[in-house]
């Protein structure tokens, strides 16, 4: 593992959890990686303005990070009138979060995008003055317009991309659905902004698109939650702005290696929350690709990489996989750098107690992901009417969660369905449910534990 | 390995060809009784192909006529008998072998670097399929002599998908290591790519040979040799020699092997271990005059606390395989001490010693009584031998040392030989190939009393060649009754 007391780059370490014995024919290798960051240095856990890698070259000039708050200004906020008010009492709460010195931008949102402070392209410096001239111009928002979130989105990435800085960071609150453009313009928005600012995306109230507010947080490495009641909205951005103040390094990258004739079958972020990463490779060299993380504080993700590898026989042994979290040079030329690695091992064994045990981590983890996988496919099917698919689907969700321990999942399925029995998933649909219930458990239905350890 | 070896099921019965149900004792077609035939390993060896059915007792002795294996179809001999040139190694000070060795080689090798090894190769653990074995390989035989030097290797050798190294070849990454020529190793599987630091190939992933895969280690008057054996990923088996002086000036020759319990975690640890705090307590207590029979159970004592402490160190970061960590590191143990007339032998665990009288026709005797389920049946009259270790359950075993071990019981005997002969300290890698007495003998070279390395190295290819499912560990202390300078004295202890 490298060691990076010297600066202030958290120091990671990879642990990976498996059971590397297969039978004999044996080819799929399951593996959990679990990457740990803890903050470097003597910060002594507070974040510093200047926490960029040594070798980034300038550093000590810019500042650490850039945030642009995006706030929907539609007509629709003005319904009830309450939720203007809160969203912004709620940005005013995050702009107090901010750290000195953090460059920062407020963007209102309708079916164009403008930034309201400071406004002319530019971020402002974070102290008690522009805090203070910011809040004075969220006062000036008013409701009215529609909605194209990519134009917030395409506007945030001018803004955050002018400054130099290494972690730049989005805040989308939204309360409706993205009807003033076509999906296909988020979409081309979303792929532009894509390894450019990472960004967590909030629904207000209960008439936005799950899929909408989760996909832009999926594509931009964020998180997505639901904030139904208006008044909630304040504590919960100020704890997504704490969040953001904490990450330490961007662009952070999951590389694989795997070795000559394996295959990839999937790489999942499966905790905090289950993201299929297997599509974002890009290729780094002709044995490795790598898989974007986004930016990282001090914190703990857990990954499931299975790959298959080619037969070989009892007693043999390889390297499957090697995982890596690389960090790109910054200059973008020279090699990256790598901040800690784990090996991904198969075995080859005739002893049947070795090969057939799973490992507890990769069997938690692949319920876990079931469990987001079920919650899905069972709320679609109660949407379009298949009672009989959603009683079946959502059964089976309740017996996962409660087989894990995912209380908070479970608890939320308690709302749209009667449990019977946990432990066989026998359920009811709720007759009469709750939209802002069944849209919270779509949105956190990725939401994983962790194994008991 | 002694719990998680099981008896190999046959394919076929012998009598009709009718594959039988596991766990049958008499074949369900035609009743013949399967207990009674030796199981037949799935896995046939591929190794034999450049090995001639000679006696042993040709091993050696005459110029070996290389291209003459490639005619000889060795599937048809039941228990063909290694050369001591096809397994390959270096001396106790890790130099090539002595010349002699070396000799017969060249001439039938003329192009063949000096020093490098006579290593018949194949390839190896390519799954069990019946196909690898048949066809000789001459070509292939000859190239893993260096694996960077010559630079004809890769061409050579791209004949045969090698998907991992064969571990009597094991010894070349060692070689490799220590020779002189510059510049990264060469993946012996692919042969292409490069080993990177962490002992895996950048281009095919497959792990390297380790320095443990394949040990051998020789003094004036007990060699021993200790193989990773065919079907395990790694060699969990350990040993240490040694020899030293009794007060009275007489030579005290000491041999411990270790088996790793492989259900437990870290057993390559446990067995290295073991072996290592036996031998020490025993260079340590036999000089001060401490009888060697109490020498010995201290010894197996001492090795047992080592065992023990072993238990309450982590394990190594990156591991987290769960099945693994709920047993404490554990192992067994064999030893014998060569002190002036006696020799004692000490073991707990199902690692044996066997005596093989030089003049064969005197009876051949094992010298230990296994700690396992099959020789608590037999020793119970509860089964009979062939039914006992046709059991599942056979090489369970009731004795090991370990922090789980429920009560230490190390067993001592002291013997007092009439007659030269020499002492056989295996792990069951070995007696699972030669179970009684008299197959052991027939298994020993008849030059082992002479030459105990060359005898040791016939006795792994010996295991090899029945399927080398399990580690292989051997010693060999050939045994001169008359006291080695230390006057009459003795004769009257």
């Amino acid at each position: 593992m490298a060691n990076f007391s010297k600066s202030n780059v958290p120091q990671f370490s990879v642990e990976v959890y498996q059971n590397e014995f297969l039978p004999e024919g044996g080819r799929e290798v399951n593996a959990i990686v679990t990457v740990t960051s803890t903050g470097g240095g003597t910060t002594g856990g507070i974040p510093l303005a200047d926490a960029v890698p040594s070798s980034a070259p300038g550093a000590g000039q810019g500042p650490g990070a850039a945030v642009v708050l995006m706030v929907d200004c539609s007509g629709s906020m003005d319904y009830p009138p309450t939720k203007m008010r809160n969203a912004r009492d709620a940005t005013a709460a995050a702009i107090d979060t901010l750290r000195e010195g953090t460059r920062f931008a407020v963007v209102a949102g309708t079916h164009v995008a403008k930034d309201v402070y400071p406004g002319d392209g530019r971020l402002a410096v974070a102290d008690a003055r522009t805090k203070a001239q910011a809040k004075e111009a969220l006062r000036k928002l008013s409701a009215g317009g529609g909605t194209a979130i990519g134009t917030w989105l395409r506007l945030a990435d001018r803004l955050l991309n002018a400054a130099d800085v290494s972690i730049r960071h989005g805040i989308l609150l939204t309360d409706g659905r993205n009807e003033h453009e076509s999906p296909e313009d988020l979409r081309a928005a979303l792929d532009s902004c894509a390894g450019r600012f990472t960004c967590d995306a909030r629904g207000v109230g209960t008439d936005w698109e799950v899929k909408e507010v989760t996909g832009i947080a999926a594509a931009l490495l964020g998180t997505a939650d639901i904030v139904a009641d208006p008044s909630g909205l304040a504590a919960g951005f100020t704890r997504m702005m704490e969040n953001a103040m904490g990450k330490e390094v961007a662009d952070v990258a999951l590389r694989l290696w795997t070795p000559v004739g394996v295959e990839i079958r999937f790489v999942k972020q499966v905790a905090p929350t289950v993201a299929d990463l297997t599509a974002r490779r890009t290729e780094a060299n002709a044995r490795a690709g790598d898989y974007p993380t986004g930016s990282w504080g001090d914190e703990s993700r857990d990954y499931h990489v299975c790959v298959l590898v080619p037969e070989a026989g009892i007693g043999q042994e390889m390297l499957a996989a090697r995982v890596s979290l690389i960090l790109p040079d910054p200059s973008g030329a020279g090699t990256p750098q790598t901040l800690s690695q784990g090996l991904v091992r198969a075995v080859w064994t005739d002893d049947m107690v070795a090969s057939t045990s799973i490992n507890p981590q990769v069997a938690h983890y692949t319920g876990q992901a079931e469990l987001a996988q079920v919650i899905q496919q069972g709320l679609d099917a109660r949407k379009s009417g298949d009672f009989d698919g959603a009683t079946a689907k959502l059964g089976r969700a309740v017996q996962l969660a409660s087989a894990s321990g995912n209380q908070d999942t479970a608890k939320l399925l308690s709302k749209v369905v009667d449990v019977v029995d946990a432990a066989t998933g026998t359920v009811r649909l709720k007759a009469k449910v709750a939209e802002a219930d069944e849209m919270t458990l779509e949105t956190r239905s990725t939401k994983t534990v962790r194994v008991k350890k | 390995m002694s719990q998680s070896q099981q008896q190999p099921a046959l394919s076929k019965c012998p009598g009709c060809e009718e594959p039988p149900a596991a766990g049958d004792l008499f074949c369900g077609a035609c009743g013949y009784d399967l207990s009674a035939v030796p199981a037949r390993p799935g896995d046939r060896p591929t190794m034999a192909i450049t090995v001639p059915p000679a006696a042993p007792e040709a091993a050696g002795a005459e110029a070996v006529r290389w291209p003459a294996a490639a005619e000889t179809d060795s599937s048809d001999v039941p228990a063909p008998v290694h050369r001591p040139s096809d397994l390959p190694g270096t001396d106790s000070g890790g130099r090539p072998l002595a010349e002699q060795e070396q000799e017969p080689e060249q001439e039938q090798e003329p192009g063949t670097p000096v020093g490098s090894w006579p290593v018949g190769s194949a390839p190896v653990g390519s799954g069990p399929g019946p196909e690898p074995l048949g066809a000789p390989e001459p070509s292939a035989a000859a190239v893993r002599h260096d694996d960077r030097a010559d630079p004809d290797a890769a061409e050579h050798s791209g004949d045969f998908a090698l998907a991992a190294p064969d571990p009597r070849t094991a010894e070349h990454a060692a070689a490799a290591a220590t020779a002189p020529a510059a510049g990264g190793k060469v993946c012996v599987a692919c042969r292409s790519g490069r080993v990177g630091p962490d002992g895996y190939c950048e281009n095919c992933g497959h792990a390297q040979p380790r320095e443990r895969d394949h040990m051998e280690r020789e003094l004036d008057a007990v060699a021993a040799v200790s193989d990773r054996g065919l079907r395990h990923h790694r060699n969990e088996d350990s040993f240490a020699v040694s020899s030293t002086a009794l007060p009275d000036g007489s030579p005290a020759v000491v041999a411990i092997v270790c088996d790793g319990v492989s259900s437990a975690s870290r057993p390559d640890e446990a067995s290295a271990a073991a072996a290592n705090a036996a031998n020490e307590s025993l260079l340590e207590s036999l000089p001060r005059g401490t009888h060697p029979q109490q020498a010995m159970h201290e010894a197996i004592v001492a090795a047992s606390e080592a065992v023990n402490a072993l238990a309450q160190e982590p394990a190594g970061a990156m591991e987290h395989d769960a099945h693994r960590h709920q047993n404490a590191p554990a192992c067994t143990l064999v030893g014998a001490v060569m002190a002036g007339e006696l020799l004692i032998v000490g073991w707990v665990g199902d690692s044996r010693v066997y005596w093989v009288p030089q003049d064969r026709s005197r009876p051949t005797a094992r010298l230990t009584e296994d700690d396992s389920w099959a020789a608590q049946m037999v020793a119970a009259g509860l089964m009979n031998e062939a039914e006992a270790y046709a059991d599942e359950r056979a090489h369970a075993i009731t004795g090991w040392l370990g922090a789980d071990a429920y009560e230490l019981e190390p067993h001592t005997a002291a013997f007092k030989p009439d007659r030269p002969g020499l002492v056989v300290v295996c792990t069951d890698g070995l007696w699972n190939y030669a179970e009684s007495a008299e197959e052991m003998a027939a298994a020993v070279p008849a030059d082992a009393q002479e030459h105990p390395l060359r005898g040791a190295r016939v006795l792994v290819g010996h295991a090899l060649d029945g399927g080398g499912h399990d580690n292989v560990t051997v010693a060999l202390l050939p045994f001169a009754v008359r006291p080695q300078g230390a006057g009459s004295a003795c004769e009257t202890v």
